[in-house]
Order: C-alpha cells, then sequence, then structure tokens
C-alpha cells in the first residue's frame, strides 16, 4: 500500500516495497533505517490544472487497496473548498459504503496477510486444505467476510476499487435499494465467522509493547471515521482545519515517504486501528461492545500486534453498522449538490483503514484545482515503525539473523503499511561487524 | 468452471502453469483485484496454477522458470528497467497487467510537468533517489506478450488470459 505521503507534501501514496537496514556494532544496535522505496507518481502535483470534478476519481489512484478513503477524503475536501454541504443520505451512504471498505481492507489484510504468522506457514497458499483444521475454516471466513465488504461497496459506490458514482456533492446515482435486504441478511449470518476471526486475533500472543501517543479522529456521537476532531492520549483534541499545522515534516533521508511528529509533544504517534480501539472504543456500536466484550479488555493497549486485533474488532463494527443502515435508510431520488465554482481552501480529515488520512485542496473561483496536498497514515506512521523496530532489535540480539528479519516483518505488518509492506516480503539487509 | 479449467481438472498431467506477480510504480489496485479473485478462484485455480512469485502473498519467492509473468505498474528507474529485464529473462510471457503497465498513464504523470511544477521537495527526491528521466509503460523497457487493460484490470480480460496460458501449456492437475 502503500504509504503514502502524507502530510503536507505527500503527493503519492507508497506502498509496496519496504527494506530495513540494521547495522550492528559491539553487540550494540548502530544504525538501524526502515526504508520505504516505492518510487513517487507526485499525483497531487498532477492534479493541478484539473476541474475539481475531475480530481478526487484521479486521486483515488493514489491507493488501490484503500482507493475510497481518498476518493472519499478529496470529495469532502473539495466539498469544503466550495462550500457544499451534501445531504444526509449522502453522509449516510457514505459511512455505508465506507463500512464495506474496512470490512474488505481489514480482512485482506488479517487474513491473507496476518493469519500465514498466526498459523506458522508463509502464506494462504501453504494452508492445509483440510476442512477440520482452524486454519482452512479462517480462510473460507475471510472470502464470506471480504466478499461482503466488496458486494456492499459495488451496490453504493459502483465498485470496491476506483468507485465510479461518489462525485462532488453526491452520488451519480442512487443505490438500487433492493439490494439491500439480501445485503443485510448476509451480514447477519457472517457475524459468527467475523467472532471467530476475533478470537483467533485475541488468543494470539505475539507482542512488542513500547508507549505511544495515539491520534484518532473522535465524534462523540458514534465511532466515525468520516467525521470528527483529533483526539490525542491526553485528551487534547485538534480540529480537522487545524490539523496540518499540528504536524512537524521529518525529512528521512533513507526514505522516500516522509515522516512525522505531532508538534504538540514532540514525539513519534501511532494512528490506525489500535489508535482507534484505544481512544474511541467506548462509541463502538452496541453489539459490538456486547459481542467483543473479551477482545475489548484488551484495550487500551501498547501492543503493536494489538492493531491486528483492533482491526478484527472494527471489522465487526462496521457489519454491525451497516447492517443498521441497510434496514433503516429509505433512499429517495437525490441528485448530487453542485454550487456555482468559487475560490477557497478546504480540508478534510478522515480515518483511513490505516489511520489519519488528511486531503486539503485550493480551488480557484473557475472550479480549477490550483494547488493540492495529502497527509497519509503510513507516513506519519514511518517513524513510530523505526522506533519500534529499533526497540526490538536492541532487545533481542541474542536472537539469530533469520529469527530478527521474521520479527521485524512481524512488527512492521501489524501495523498494515499499505500493501505491499504489509505483504510478506520485506528487503532486509543485516550487517553485523 | 470454463473450458480450460475443466480440461485441466479432468486431465492427468503433471505440472502446474509456473506464474510470477510483480508490482512496479502504480497503486497496485490490480494486486488488491486478484487478492479479492481468490475469495471465489483460490481451489480452483490453486490446482492448476503454482504462484511462484508473488510477493504480495508470499515470503519465499522465486522467478525462475516462469511460463508467465505478469506485471503490474510503470517503470521509474533504470533498477526497475534492470529487474524488469531479468523477469523477461526468466519468464516464456510477459503479460502487462492494467493501465500503468500498459499506458504508463497516470503514473506517467511526471513526464509531463513543467519546471515551476517542480518544488524543491519534488526535486529533493529525484536527484536523491535513482529516479529516471521519464517513466515508462512496460513495453518500453521490454517485450510485452499480452495486455490486461484496464484501472484496476478488467477481470474478464485477466481470466481469459490466464486461461489462454493454461491452454497453450496444456497444463493440467496433477493426478
Amino acid at each position: 500500500m502503500a504509504n503514502r505521503n502524507i502530510v503536507i507534501d505527500a503527493i503519492t501514496k507508497i506502498e509496496g516495497n519496504a527494506g530495513l537496514e540494521v547495522v550492528v556494532e559491539d553487540g550494540a544496535v548502530k544504525d538501524l533505517r526502515f526504508k520505504i522505496t516505492d518510487y513517487r507518481r507526485f499525483l497531487t502535483v498532477a492534479a493541478r490544472g484539473k476541474r475539481t470534478v475531475a480530481v478526487p476519481s484521479f486521486l483515488s489512484r493514489i491507493c488501490g487497496t484503500c482507493s475510497v478513503s481518498h476518493l472519499f477524503a478529496s470529495l469532502m475536501a473539495i466539498e469544503s473548498a466550495q462550500g457544499i454541504e451534501v445531504t444526509e443520505q449522502t453522509r449516510t451512504l457514505r459511512r455505508l459504503a465506507y463500512d464495506g471498505l474496512m470490512i474488505r481492507d481489514h480482512a485482506l489484510h488479517l487474513y491473507f496477510f496476518v493469519l500465514p504468522d498466526v498459523l506458522g506457514v508463509d502464506s494462504i497458499f501453504d494452508i492445509p486444505d483440510d476442512p477440520g483444521s482452524l486454519g482452512h475454516t479462517l480462510l473460507r471466513d475471510s472470502f464470506d467476510i471480504k466478499r461482503l465488504g466488496t458486494d456492499i461497496s459495488n451496490a453504493v459506490a459502483g465498485a470496491a476499487i476506483h468507485a465510479p458514482l461518489p462525485t462532488v456533492g453526491g452520488f451519480l446515482r442512487n443505490p438500487d435499494q433492493t439490494k439491500f435486504p439480501d445485503l443485510a441478511t448476509r451480514l447477519e449470518a457472517v457475524r459468527p465467522q467475523v467472532l471467530r476471526g476475533i478470537e483467533a486475533f485475541l488468543e494470539w500472543d505475539a507482542s512488542l509493547v513500547r508507549n505511544s501517543d495515539y491520534l484518532c479522529l473522535r465524534n462523540d456521537e458514534r465511532f466515525d471515521f468520516l467525521e470528527g476532531d483529533v483526539l490525542n492520549s491526553n485528551g487534547e483534541r485538534v480540529s480537522e482545519s487545524r490539523f496540518a499545522d499540528y504536524l512537524q515534516y521529518v525529512r528521512i533521508p533513507h526514505s522516500q515517504a516522509e515522516g512525522y511528529r505531532f508538534s504538540d509533544t514532540q514525539e513519534d504517534y501511532l494512528v490506525g486501528a489500535l489508535a482507534r480501539i484505544n481512544l474511541s472504543r467506548d462509541i463502538l456500536h452496541p453489539r459490538t461492545r456486547a459481542d467483543a466484550a473479551d477482545a475489548l479488555s484488551a484495550f487500551p493497549s501498547d501492543n503493536i500486534y494489538h492493531n491486528n486485533l483492533a482491526q478484527a474488532v472494527e471489522v465487526l463494527h462496521c457489519v454491525d453498522e451497516a447492517i443498521d443502515i441497510l434496514n433503516t435508510i429509505r433512499v429517495a431520488d437525490e441528485g448530487p449538490v453542485r454550487d456555482p465554482a468559487r475560490s477557497g481552501r478546504g480540508v478534510a480529515l478522515i480515518e483511513a483503514p490505516r489511520g489519519l488520512l488528511c486531503h486539503s485542496a485550493t480551488v480557484s473561483d473557475e472550479g480549477i484545482v490550483e494547488d493540492y496536498d495529502v497527509v497519509v497514515p503510513t507516513a506519519q506512521n514511518q517513524i513510530n515503525i523505526e522506533n519500534d523496530l529499533r526497540y526490538h532489535f536492541e532487545r533481542n540480539l541474542d536472537k539469530d539473523d533469520d529469527s530478527l528479519k521474521l520479527d521485524a516483518e512481524g512488527i512492521i505488518r501489524a501495523y498494515d503499511p499499505c500493501m505491499s509492506c504489509a505483504t510478506n516480503f520485506l528487503k532486509m539487509d543485516l550487517t553485523r561487524r | 468452471m470454463d473450458r480450460a479449467l475443466q480440461r485441466a481438472d479432468a486431465g492427468h498431467g503433471h505440472r502446474k502453469l509456473a506464474v510470477g506477480w510483480f508490482s512496479f510504480t502504480c497503486c497496485e489496485d490490480s494486486t488488491i483485484l486478484l487478492a479479492e479473485l481468490l475469495n471465489d478462484h483460490l481451489d480452483e485455480w490453486t490446482k492448476v496454477v503454482e504462484f511462484r512469485h508473488m510477493k504480495t502473498l508470499k515470503s519465499r519467492n522465486s522467478m525462475e522458470d516462469l511460463d508467465v509473468a505478469f506485471v503490474e505498474g510503470a517503470i521509474s528507474s533504470d533498477s526497475q528497467a534492470e529487474e524488469v529485464r531479468r523477469i523477461r529473462e526468466n519468464a516464456r510471457y510477459v503479460v502487462a497487467i492494467g493501465a500503468c503497465a500498459c499506458t504508463g498513464k497516470p503514473s506517467t504523470s511526471r513526464n509531463q510537468f513543467v519546471d515551476e511544477q517542480i518544488n524543491e521537495r519534488i526535486r529533493w527526491y529525484l536527484d536523491h533517489f535513482d529516479y529516471g528521466r521519464d517513466v515508462k509503460p512496460l513495453d518500453g523497457v521490454i517485450k510485452v506478450d499480452d495486455m490486461v487493460r484496464g484501472c484496476p484490470m478488467k477481470v474478464q480480460s485477466f481470466e481469459q488470459t490466464l486461461n489462454k496460458y493454461l491452454e497453450l501449456f496444456e497444463v493440467t492437475r496433477h493426478g
């Protein structure tokens, strides 16, 4: 996925390839470099000069796995710049589409990338074709869960990847509500499978504990991925329009992604499911809180591997929220809200699957995008990832190289740093002198 | 199940189609789509396909003696070009996957930037890492045998292409 830009100048999404270089001298870690090595595409620069209605679809190409996040953040930033207020129906349908994204995206990470680690195999291709084994069952569960996420996205947004129907001001076409009852029925049926996954990740004993500051979006009304203020571990809140002012950009010489510190603490911080569950588990869907109570008792947690457990809980929350929306919404025949173009700057801060995502757009009075910035979650987590790796290596130099490589991959994978970094591959050179 | 897979399923051969899946400069949407296709096709495909190289899903990978290499993404640098040439040398057939590999777009956006668009921070990246002067589509670097177009790739086109190579290599399921 990976990774991304973030910030203030994040111009392209970062995912794909990451490397790690560790130099150990005289029994100590002398140098450790977590390197994001994807080549940038500078899409935010390429967005300049395009009409506002064309930009969100273009920028969804920042990321293949969470394209809906970039699409919605871009729509919301442009709507903010243009003073467009979308309808309550649009806000609800976006939440529903987003539930579909989270279900599919989290499940892909949990079951296709992390589950082999839990089972002690190399890949999903190595999970025994034995219907009696837990691995076989969980993998089949994942097919049902991910398919549902995709089907929700298809029904509301037209596709799960680079969705064509969401547009500035709403949707180009209203969803076919006749499909909703079947989706709700299937979501209800999949809940036991989701709970089985939560149990599996709760029982996994992998651990790396290092105190961190957590940042997430907080909407006191409900557990919300799309609306709210930024909350940190100290309970301080920052409005979305001021978020970028709080970020301290850090150029990392060995990485093609920026890093960030939160300027009021000067510390690294963590964004993503672990931050969200740590800080907002009290407002998860009531059914989720009831049925995932055992898992939720593990939080607040500073164990980075609990980011996986937090994602598993969020899958259930999104299933439960989607069931509610599908059962209650009455879709009216609305068109997108459009106003005459005006000059302005708009900011949208949302939660992508991997954490806080910020889009900001500057628009001319002719409706042309003049400037654009993106801050993506993996860039925000990059310093934290490197510090976690250093912490682990400093305390485990007695392990052999292969064990350390496996540990490093597991730590990095726990962050779910966009697609390629979250894969079962990490190029790592370990030099002992 | 279509004809090629039916035949493979019913046969008595001893080999699978050796496949590699590679990603270069892109958003990896087609990789995600392939992973989602496994929801419906994992059991069916693993009978006839060996995913020999697929960093998205495997730690242990090899690109030796590939029957087909599926390559996603545009080529941004000499080191990527070198890698894709190695893939070409190790694969009997190479298939470009998705818009960035087939046409370069949108990853080639920077080829059209005028100088004033290249601000200080962008220039730092271009100078500090080994970016090539231009981003290229896959066939700008190596010979490409087939293209699966789309952003992300069109599923039907991918399945047709996969079946074409199953037919070509007369792959049959282990007996």
